[in-house]
């Protein structure tokens, strides 16, 4: 019986790469181990790898192939005795499981993100009042908007420089540096031992003789072992100091959950760094935002935290051409405009968000939107006038609902915008729980569109 | 090696430090003329008489908090300021006002900091442990232990980023020695060779747990060794033997051969803290330090010897400094609380 060899998963969160090369052509004999294939992925160029023996009977998917969808056959493997006449049966046979990846749970991407991670389905206002009209758009990635903003910045200051683990040479653990070593060289991009607690302690005693360090995260997980130099030592020393000297630094990074890595890289720590006073929270959606607030980043003259989502690096958005696009810190942005309630989200909540917004349309719901972009300064006037006018606020985010960002929202609407609230303040957050494993039971602890799109109906007393 | 620090014994001739690494031809003792012994000495009573009056503002309830005295470790610091250059930095623990004084930060400021008051460094708002001084390279007084290290590693970094040719001066204590950061710090600064001295003051006790009680191997000038850091120990209560090792290591440094490990043999007088009645130690301990090593003795006991001072001359000095210290208690005292405004500055620039 032929065996299908299947399009491999080759990280937990890709759904789709690029059939860069085959090493083997058809008639080739196989032997389990040999590399038969280079996939190529936005993060890496990886070696598929023959697990049963064989020959190679027929290559479905040439190489040079882009967009190839994980779990998709990519040739056909022909066992001992059988020939091509085999061939015809297996092609548009049931898929047999073979690669690596072609076990079902072991392909997390499908299973977990298209439901809750597909692009925008509601169209965003391209409104920034900083994009002057007529402002040529470019699709690109998250992920590349943050290599730009970094890059535009070193050439803009000498005194710019990254650290971090996978950087340099490895190009990014996550491919955000891509480029950066070969343009600034091993001065200005470095990569560092794996011990968070010391070269962030460094880097900030760096950023207070005068330089600019920007430190990459692999995720913010690995941050808590640098925590007490991002708060002791970076946050406070300009309030010690009596405002003689600071700590001009971004610390950047993943941030929430990935798709099936488990508890311990799962966190989302916007309402830890958003508690300090000494710090700015910055967590950007869109590339353009990401771009913009990074380049803001690393500008200001204080240590802001700029959380990343690993899910989110891939996607595609629209981004003005411009020289120098720099967004302001601590402006939120009324993403659509609605009458009937206020769904205030940022990050990758603004996912569950955009299609919770386009399917209460359907239902006749006028949602407004808002995307905060900035956690710390909060853009409370954003909001207010907002919620001012829809009487309603649902809020949507992935981190852990006590002490979370949204309480402070929704502690501050109420305090200043009692009378106008027709409903109580609904948060949708991830479950307090660690991030389970099991591919449903971490869908479980993740907010849903269904909920969101409940919340909003029970603060509209919608049926 | 815990016992193979040179002895201080008065103006007696010494031996070089067991030689590791390249300070096999250092000299022990540096050659002190008159004016480096006048100034060696000025500055460590300056110290000395500095905190004795912050221990009696503490009693008076004029000092809140925590409150560090660095007395009896006075040669430390002011031999180490001997051998800086301008422009190379100083970074510490909380036991920071000798390191603060001797690199000649405003004797009324730092006072008037530990009385919490509008004309301290940080305008009131650091306290005893937080003083920062852009001006004269001192980057702080920290109050968690070990984290400076990480830090000075920084100011190190940046000296070789800019290729500015300075010297970050590191210090910390024989407690913060078994830190983890400390040697994630160590593994960077040998690894890209930066130039920072690391100074271990070793005064025998993390707050109430001796050096032998908290740590495996008491000899902490060879921490450095897994990583390829020569260091040695030093009589840290002489204060031309700081001074001798400091210039080696700086000379080592500023040719760009990265860290350099110095172990200053020390001991703290007081408690821990003002709060420590210090029961973990006889008091016969001590007083043996005192009458035996006590860095600022040694030197007015040279200076007399060598008829570079008389008992007059030492004594005008005293009522100079004296007068310093006086001053700045007065200043600590009439200057007034922060305008309460300053709770909402200097968070964000």
């Amino acid at each position: 019986m032929p065996i299908q060899i299947l399009m491999p998963a080759l990280s937990p969160t890709m759904e789709e790469g690029n059939l860069a090369k085959w090493l083997k052509k058809e008639g080739d004999a196989v032997s389990a181990g040999d590399v038969i294939a280079e996939i190529e992925t936005d993060k890496a160029t990886m070696e598929v790898e023959a697990v049963d023996e064989g020959i190679l009977g027929k290559i479905l998917i040439p190489e040079g192939t882009e967009n190839v969808k994980v779990n998709e056959p990519i040739a056909v493997l022909l066992e001992e005795g059988e020939d091509a006449s085999a061939l015809e049966a297996a092609t548009g046979a049931p898929v047999v499981a073979e690669a690596p990846a072609a076990d079902p749970a072991a392909v997390p991407a499908p299973a977990t993100v298209p439901a809750t991670v597909a692009g925008p389905v509601v169209e965003i206002i391209p409104d920034d009042p900083e994009i002057p009209a007529g402002t040529e758009m470019v699709s690109m990635t998250v992920r590349e908007a943050l290599r730009d903003a970094m890059a535009e910045e070193m050439r803009r200051d000498e005194n710019v420089f990254l650290m971090g683990e996978e950087v340099g040479q490895y190009q990014g653990a996550y491919k955000i540096s891509q480029g950066l070593l070969d343009e600034f060289g091993d001065k200005r991009v470095i990569d560092t031992p794996i011990t968070e607690h010391g070269f962030t302690g460094l880097a900030v005693g760096a950023a207070m003789s005068g330089l600019r360090p920007i430190v990459e995260y692999m995720t913010f997980n690995f941050a808590m072992q640098a925590i007490d130099h991002i708060i002791n030592s970076a946050a406070k020393t300009l309030y010690m100091s009596g405002g003689q000297m600071g700590a001009p630094m971004v610390f950047r990074g993943a941030n929430g959950a990935a798709a099936r890595v488990g508890a311990q890289h799962s966190q989302d720590f916007a309402a830890w760094y958003a508690s300090i006073p000494g710090l700015k929270v910055v967590q950007p959606y869109t590339a353009a935002d990401a771009k913009g607030l990074l380049k803001a980043a690393i500008r200001d003259p204080n240590p802001v935290i700029f959380l990343e989502n690993e899910l989110l690096y891939g996607q595609h958005f629209d981004v003005p051409k411009l020289d120098d696009y720099v967004l302001p810190i601590g402006k939120a942005k009324v993403v659509r405009s609605g009458t009937d309630v206020t769904i205030v989200s940022w990050s990758i909540g603004m996912t569950y968000a955009l299609n919770a917004v386009a399917e209460l349309a359907k239902m006749g719901i006028s949602a407004e939107l808002i995307d905060l972009r900035t956690i710390r300064p909060l853009d409370m006037e954003t909001i207010l006038t907002s919620v001012r006018k829809t009487g309603r606020l649902v809020t949507v985010e992935e981190a852990f609902p006590i002490c979370s960002v949204s309480s402070e929202i929704a502690y501050q609407v109420q305090e200043q915008a009692f009378d106008y609230l027709d409903a109580p303040i609904l948060r949708i957050t991830g479950k307090d729980v660690p991030m389970p494993y099991a591919a449903n039971l971490e869908k479980l602890a993740l907010p849903n569109v269904q909920e969101v799109i409940d919340a909003v109906k029970a603060v509209t007393y919608t049926a | 090696m815990a016992g193979s620090q040179t002895k201080s014994t008065g103006a007696q001739k010494k031996t070089a430090p067991k030689a590791r690494g390249a300070m096999k031809n250092a000299p022990a003792i540096a050659d002190f003329n008159k004016e480096e012994e006048l100034k060696a000495y000025r500055e460590m009573l300056l110290i000395r008489r500095f905190e004795e009056k912050a221990g009696q503002l503490y009693g008076m309830g004029l000092i809140g908090g925590f409150c560090h005295l660095y007395i009896g470790q006075e040669a430390v610091v002011v031999g180490i300021e001997m051998a800086k250059k301008k422009g190379d930095q100083m970074i510490t623990s909380y036991r920071d006002h000798g390191h603060m004084l001797a690199c000649g930060m405003d004797p009324n400021g730092v006072m008037a900091e530990l009385t919490g008051r509008e004309g301290g460094l940080s305008k009131g708002k650091g306290g005893s442990m937080h003083m920062f001084s852009k001006e004269q390279e001192f980057y702080g007084g920290h109050g968690i232990v070990g984290a400076q290290v990480a830090l000075g590693t920084g100011l190190a970094f940046k000296n070789r980023y800019t290729n500015n040719g300075n010297v970050s001066l590191t210090f910390f204590g024989d407690g913060a020695a078994n830190q983890g950061q400390v040697y994630e710090s160590f593994n960077m600064a040998k690894l890209w060779n930066l130039p920072v001295i690391y100074v271990i003051e070793n005064n025998k006790y993390g707050m109430g747990t001796s050096i032998e009680r908290a740590s495996s191997t008491t000899d902490l000038s060879q921490r450095g060794a897994s990583f390829g850091i020569p260091g040695v120990q030093v009589d840290g209560m002489d204060v031309r033997a700081v001074k001798a090792a400091t210039d080696y290591a700086m000379e080592w440094c500023r040719e760009g051969n990265g860290p350099y490990i110095l172990e200053m043999i020390t001991y703290r007088y007081r408690g821990h803290s003002m709060s420590d009645p210090a029961k973990y130690r006889s008091k016969d301990e001590v007083q043996k330090m005192r009458t035996e090593h006590d860095p600022i003795e040694q030197v007015r006991a040279r200076l007399i010897a060598n008829d570079w001072a008389s008992e007059d001359d030492l004594k005008a000095l005293d009522k100079e400094v004296r007068a310093i210290v006086a001053e700045s208690a007065e200043f600590a005292q009439t200057s007034p609380e922060p305008d309460t405004s300053e709770l909402y500055t200097d968070i964000l620039i």
